[in-house]
């Protein structure tokens, strides 16, 4: 047992939702009791999709358990094929299903009906959302997929889009965009977009694959190599530096030499190098979220805008070989965890300028005064927007350079705060001037309530401030002043202080230098 | 003083057939009403033992999330937990332990059942007996099932109402209880409404923390803001409150019933009533001259959700001039809803359950002019042309009452006065 607040992932049958929600023609049979019908709201809702998720749920009762839940099974089966007609059956359980061992993958077998049947097997009670997806997708091509001759002109396949998933939609239109451009057909895009049809006869059809999310389509990558010999590239085209790498790995498992880089769509480099960005210098950033993004997210903080990666992590465990290794890179140790209370306290002991993160480390930054940017699902409705914005591709690193500057308070405003810091309009707690400033006063309520827990920290540690380096602490701009605090304290702990004065804040500033 | 007879002219739907429907429900579990109760209960805390689904279900029902650490968790059983029973129990324990540690302001602790606990038979009546004896005086521990086996939606408030009903101490006193969780502001008014009418002692339940619960006897009498609680009902009846029967308090017409119920059986003068009630009526029926006008002769069409559907549809046929084509409701207790059912004209479909393809058929041929119906079905239904209106946000907002009424029939106009504003 282990206790849950709030959750990064679902159970890993949504992640089947997500592959088959995606997908055209392809209806998936869940074994679910009321309730767990909720799962459709997050593509209705989040997604603001305009048709129900292709999904026929049993709905079986206590009273059921006690009968036949089989019989009820293969009766939803036959009725979702009479309505829905489609071209391929998932069929599965969800976790209380799986409990009643009614095993939906050969009942729907007896039904024989005229289309492919695709049993899924996910364990509930072990693996997550991410695996749901990914295990789907896999099943789906190697259940449908048949070997086809390769097309005349060089062509790739793009895997791993799926509905729900963090900016697929404009993802792939860039990806697409990119490779057009770059003399590359695009023969498929799976699993948004394509029918069984396609996978059946389609998907072998290319040289290569274009592994766009390996959290959804490793697994399916790796099957198609050994099986089709399709090679597949492992660059994650997200950030300036990705992509360029991502072509050149194109070049080399295609063996045309005379990729295009086009990149007159690119402004991001332009936009960081030019001067208004030199305050982006070692701003210290926190990163957390799935690890594909968590990774492209570390290269672009550090060489794309020059930041300073204090500390890092996921939340999916099948990657976290990858984000530790990482980490002892950049000299850190890497956060595993799916719970966001531990995610929150990391942060909370770094004190960092900028969060990139999900949509917890949203909300975990507006408890702590820490500005955000979301990187990763999962995602909130107002982070799925109705405009073009790709985190892939040249434009997508257009959109990340807006997306992480924008919470930021901007160049010369925060020199004016550190010159004018008594201003009664123009203060530090207002918040950055082009952004609304009413969170302000939870703001303030935050910082008390962590003072008071704070100074009883202090007690114990008999450490004490004086009050006028207290005075001095306060004429910090709110935003640093948390770290000023720390690094202040730290400091005099280890020099053996007990005594904080305005000397030892500023002894502890030129110590902390960077 | 009589209950006006002009109420029961006609029995409108009391006797309409109702059409019983199996299969596919698009409606939450039990265990949403935590989302409510965890914010009225201010020193609660729930504690699911369930699934991930479990707990993606909570937050993604709770949409916003309330980000103030909320009052709620859910303990995630694992393989090993499934594999033998002992090992669970134990589990639970230290889980509570950890819990109780952490957040010392906790008076009330429930286990809430889900399905897979359910399903394995994790026995949670003796595990809250167990940590109650273990944490008493300081802790109480109760268990219920939220269940989607078992519960549907607001059915997981009745059950967690009915699970504290035994721990409720016994009076003597005639005090009135209130039944439901309401949203204080709604609370207060009726509060004061009936301290106008010259009722004493009225307390409400759930009570905000565990030492103002009500008190229970053979002299005491509740009366339902909410129609879903049967089993509450009848748990509060087998300890001797006696159930005052009356419509639901929607609109203006609602309101005044239900408070003339009670005012009958505490003998309140007829002359104080009318004194009382004139102001906020007149209030009721200014706001929702505005808006019924609007609504009028336009068609509606429920899918289940919450049991509220027969009182408000009452409400919009009789108060705003509605039309109701179906009136589905996921559960219809008629010891409960008959007073509505009776007011209500006859002419819907009355249907209880749901197998929602078929109930989207019949939708779809009627062509109603609103339809109500959860967040899974809305939008694919705008996107086919329909107006809806999410049905959760009758369970989420202040609706009961005479200074509400306005506000709920806005519920209803916002999407069709959208939908005329929109030239997109």
């Amino acid at each position: 047992m282990k206790l849950a607040v709030w959750t990064y992932e679902g159970p890993p049958h949504v992640g089947a939702m997500r592959v088959v929600t995606a997908m055209k023609d392809t209806h998936y049979v869940l074994h679910a009791p009321q309730g767990d019908t909720y799962a459709d709201l997050l593509f209705t809702m989040i997604e603001r999709k305009d048709a129900r998720p292709p999904v026929t749920y049993t709905t079986f009762k206590a009273r059921d358990l006690g009968s036949d839940t089989a019989e009820l099974f293969k009766q939803a089966c036959k009725e979702a094929y009479d309505r829905f007609s489609p071209k391929a059956l998932v069929v599965g359980a969800s976790c209380t299903a799986e409990l009643i061992q009614d095993d939906p993958g050969g009942l729907a077998e007896a039904l024989a009906l005229p289309v492919p049947t695709i049993p899924l097997e996910l364990p509930s009670y072990q693996r997550k959302e991410n695996y749901g997806a990914s295990e789907t997708f896999y099943q789906i091509i190697k259940t449908l997929a048949k070997p086809a001759s390769k097309t005349d002109k060089i062509s790739c396949n793009i895997l791993g889009p799926t509905a729900l998933g963090f900016r697929h939609r404009d993802d792939v239109t860039e990806i697409e965009r990119v490779l057009l451009e770059s003399g590359i057909d695009v023969n498929l895009v799976a699993p948004m977009g394509a029918s069984p049809d396609d996978i059946t006869k389609k998907i072998g059809k290319a040289h290569f694959n274009v592994m766009l999310y390996p959290e959804v389509a490793e697994t399916a990558c790796r099957f198609l190599e050994k099986e089709f010999r399709q090679p597949y590239t492992k660059n994650i085209p997200i950030g300036i530096g990705s992509t360029a790498d991502f072509l050149a790995e194109i070049s080399n498992i295609t063996g045309l030499d005379k990729i295009n880089f086009d990149k007159t769509r690119l402004r991001a480099d332009w936009w960081s190098r030019s001067i208004d960005s030199t305050y982006f210098t070692g701003k210290q950033v926190f990163i957390f979220g799935d690890a594909t993004h968590v990774k492209t997210s570390v290269r672009i903080a550090k060489e794309e805008m020059g930041f300073e990666v204090v500390g890092l992590g996921c939340y999916n465990r099948e990657f976290a070989r990858d984000i530790r290794s990482l980490g002892k890179d950049l000299g850190l140790e890497s956060l595993i965890t799916e719970d966001y209370l531990e995610v929150e306290s990391a942060i909370q002991n770094l004190q960092p300028e900028l969060i990139l993160g999900t949509q917890m480390e949203r909300h975990i930054g507006k408890r702590l005064g820490i500005p955000c940017a979301v990187i990763s699902a999962p995602f909130h409705v107002q982070d799925h927007p109705a405009r073009y914005s790709p985190q892939a591709g040249w434009e997508g690193a257009n959109v990340i350079f807006d997306t992480w500057v924008h919470p930021l308070v901007m160049g010369l405003e925060e020199h004016l705060l550190n010159m004018f810091r008594e201003d009664f309009e123009f203060n530090d707690g207002a918040g950055p001037s082009h952004l609304a400033s009413h969170g302000n006063q939870s703001l303030k309520g935050s910082e008390e309530n962590s003072t008071n827990e704070h100074l009883q920290d202090l007690k114990k540690q008999d450490l004490v401030w004086e009050k006028d380096a207290e005075l001095e602490l306060k004429k910090i701009p709110f935003f640093v002043r948390g770290k000023a605090r720390r690094n202040t304290e730290n400091f005099a702990k280890e020099k053996g202080v007990n005594s904080i004065s305005r000397e030892t804040l500023y002894e502890a500033k030129a110590h902390y230098a960077r | 003083m009589n209950m006006t007879s002009s109420v029961r002219i006609k029995s409108g739907c009391s006797d309409a057939p109702i059409l019983k429907e199996r299969g596919q429900n698009e409606v939450f579990c039990g265990l949403t009403g935590i989302i409510w109760l965890h914010r009225k209960m201010q020193d609660a805390f729930f504690l699911v033992v369930g699934s991930r689904t479990c707990a993606h279900l909570l937050q993604s029902a709770a949409g916003v999330m309330i980000f103030a650490e909320p009052r709620f968790g859910t303990a995630i059983l694992e393989e090993k937990d499934l594999a033998g029973m002992a090992d669970a129990q134990e589990e639970l324990n230290s889980q509570v332990e950890k819990l109780l540690d952490r957040r010392p302001e906790i008076k009330q602790l429930f286990l809430v059942g889900s399905c897979p606990s359910e399903v394995i038979k994790l026995d949670l009546s003796r595990a809250a007996e167990r940590l109650t004896l273990k944490y008493a005086p300081k802790v109480r521990v109760l268990s219920y099932s939220g269940s989607g086996i078992e519960t549907t939606f607001t059915q997981g408030e009745d059950a967690c109402l009915a699970s504290m009903v035994r721990t409720l101490e016994r009076t003597e006193n005639p005090d009135l209880i209130l039944v439901g969780a309401l949203p204080d502001i709604v609370e207060d008014q009726f509060l004061c409404i009936l301290k106008q009418l010259g009722i004493k002692n009225v307390t409400t339940f759930p009570s905000k923390t565990k030492d103002s619960a009500p008190r229970i006897g053979e002299n005491v009498k509740f009366v339902l803001c909410q129609p879903f609680l049967g089993d509450t009902r009848e748990a509060l009846q087998d300890r001797g409150a006696i159930h005052i029967a009356a419509p639901f308090p929607f609109g203006e017409e609602g309101t005044t019933l239900w408070l003339k119920a009670i005012a009958n059986e505490y003998d309140v003068d007829l002359s104080l009533f009318e004194k009382v009630t004139e102001a906020p009526r007149n209030r009721a029926k200014k706001a929702l001259e505005g808006i019924s006008n609007k609504l009028s002769g336009k068609s509606v069409f429920f899918f289940p959700d919450s049991q509220l559907e027969i009182p408000l549809a009452r409400f919009l046929v009789r108060e705003c001039g509605m039309n109701a084509l179906e009136v589905g409701s996921p559960y219809i207790n008629k010891k409960i809803v008959m007073p509505d059912l009776e007011m209500l004209p006859n002419g819907p479909v009355i249907s209880e359950g749901q197998d929602v393809d078929s109930q989207l058929d019949r939708c779809r041929k009627a062509k109603p002019d609103l339809t109500i119906c959860g967040m899974g079905l809305a939008n694919p239904l705008e996107a086919e042309g329909m107006a809806t209106k999410w049905s959760i946000e009758l369970v989420f907002s202040p609706v009961h009452g005479y200074e509400q009424a306005g506000d709920l029939a806005g519920l209803f106009y916002r999407p069709i006065k959208r939908r005329e504003l929109l030239k997109v």
